[in-house]
């Protein structure tokens, strides 16, 4: 099962390095998220920097749902969907698969957008990086978790890519919170810190756990 | 008259009746609350409502999970009609609650976490919904709405606690006193009166959408017998 789950992820990442279409598009949606919260807001620097942990969730989760929405989209069009399900494999592996490759895709475009992130709101990270990095790859596997599996049911939509964010978003609002929260707590906010902690792991592991047993019947033809 | 018929007769009445003895008791009965006055009678509506709501998420999570182990066309129908209920009885709450929330918090809208939670819960049913209305396979359908009820139910828990510790650390309007604070025996009486005059109406309701469905299947398995016999 193991070796299944890599090779899925291996091929998936193969994709990516050779099209780049995920990340980039990813990427440019956020900047320009990033850029229209500038004009909407009209922000000084103080309420920019105290609300920079909320632009940066947003902006991610935003265009997060871009890079989800390929995960699926290229299997059913390539038509590898139905050789996945053909492959004599268990469907976890695939859901394992295409989620640590998601986890992956999530976490670059957060590493991608940090540095902008930083300029636009004259954020001052320094040694609070590594909490940084932790609550990045929490919030990336909260989102993959539920993203990965309801990729796979929009894929089955006649909506297609519209149905992903309008499933998908509402779920992981406590994720969102919990991550915004932590961020925010990172860069320097007074907040009480352990409960949204706490919150992430315990999404993260009922999430990963149960869309990983019900996603094998999302495959079903 | 046959006992499906039967029963199609008396639910109705029932709620007809119970309706009836809810409203008077609400209105003659229940004393006026002395801070909020007359406004507070919506209360009456708006909690039962919210109740059943919950109740009807609930059936929507059981029948998906019974739909994925038992793969019964009938679970799916339920889960579907509940979920149609529930949503509608979550727009009814979340159109309640601000007409209740203006004269007395003197706001339409809070983020408290009781309300957040039925906006994010009509989200994700209505989400629920329209997945529904864009997959044309029956079966295909029924497993992956299914797959959505049983995720979105596991939300619910952690989205309260989500926005109950977020609301403890956000400056918010002062709202006094919860709602069940020192009850009047009256107001109780009226209260769970109006519980079950609800409960009946979102049953007549979920049944209906039931029947409504399974009739249409009906006429379809005949639709198709029909053309295989003259062909």
């Amino acid at each position: 099962m193991l070796r299944a789950a890599l090779t899925i992820l291996w091929k998936d990442l193969k994709i990516e390095i050779r099209t780049k279409e995920a990340i980039s598009a990813a990427f440019v949606f956020c900047v320009l998220t990033l850029v229209i919260f500038n004009f909407a807001l009209d922000t000084n620097a103080e309420e920019a920097r105290r609300l920079a942990a909320g632009f940066f969730w947003v902006a991610f989760a935003f265009s997060g749902v871009l890079a989800l929405n390929r995960s699926f989209a290229i299997e059913k069009e390539s038509g590898c969907a139905r050789a996945l399900m053909l492959a004599p494999i268990d469907r976890g592996a695939i859901y394992v698969g295409k989620f640590a490759a998601n986890v992956i895709f999530m976490f670059l475009i957060e590493l991608l957008v940090l540095p902008l992130f930083m300029i636009f709101f004259d954020v001052q990270v320094g040694s609070s990086i590594g909490w940084l990095l932790l609550i990045f790859f929490l919030g990336a596997v909260g989102f993959s978790s539920v993203g990965t599996l309801f990729s796979a049911v929009a894929a089955n939509t006649r909506m297609r890519e519209l149905l992903l964010p309008i499933l998908l978003l509402p779920v992981t609002i406590p994720a969102l919170i919990a991550s915004v929260e932590a961020t925010s707590w990172a860069l320097g906010a007074p907040i009480e810190v352990s409960f949204w902690f706490k919150l992430l792991v315990v999404y993260d592991v009922v999430f990963v756990t149960a869309c990983f047993l019900v996603f094998e019947f999302v495959l079903e033809e | 008259m046959d006992t499906r018929g039967m029963r199609r007769g008396i639910l109705p009445a029932l709620v007809i009746v119970a309706l009836a003895v809810a409203m008077g008791m609400v209105f003659f009965y229940a004393p006026v609350e002395s801070e909020q006055g007359i406004v507070q009678k919506i209360f009456y509506v708006h909690v039962p409502l919210a109740w059943n709501a919950f109740l009807a998420f609930f059936l929507v999570f059981y029948h998906s999970f019974r739909y994925l182990t038992t793969r019964a066309r009938k679970h799916d129908i339920r889960a579907h009609a509940a979920a149609g209920v529930g949503v509608f009885f979550t727009t009814l709450v979340l159109i309640t609650g601000p007409i209740w929330a203006k004269p007395i918090w003197g706001i339409w809208w809070t983020w408290d976490a009781r309300l957040t939670l039925t906006l994010v819960l009509w989200l994700i049913y209505v989400a629920y919904l329209m997945l529904r209305h864009y997959v044309d396979n029956p079966e295909k359908r029924a497993t992956l709405a299914a797959v959505v009820g049983i995720i979105g139910f596991i939300d619910v828990p952690l989205v309260y606690f989500a926005i109950r510790w977020w609301r403890t650390q956000h400056p918010q309007p002062v709202i006094a006193g919860g709602e069940g604070s020192g009850l009047d025996p009256r107001m109780a009486a009226t209260f769970w009166t109006c519980i079950v005059a609800f409960t009946l109406i979102f049953m007549w309701l979920y049944r209906s959408r039931v029947e409504v469905q399974e009739l249409e299947d009906d006429c379809a398995a005949l639709g198709g017998a029909a053309r295989e016999g003259s062909a």
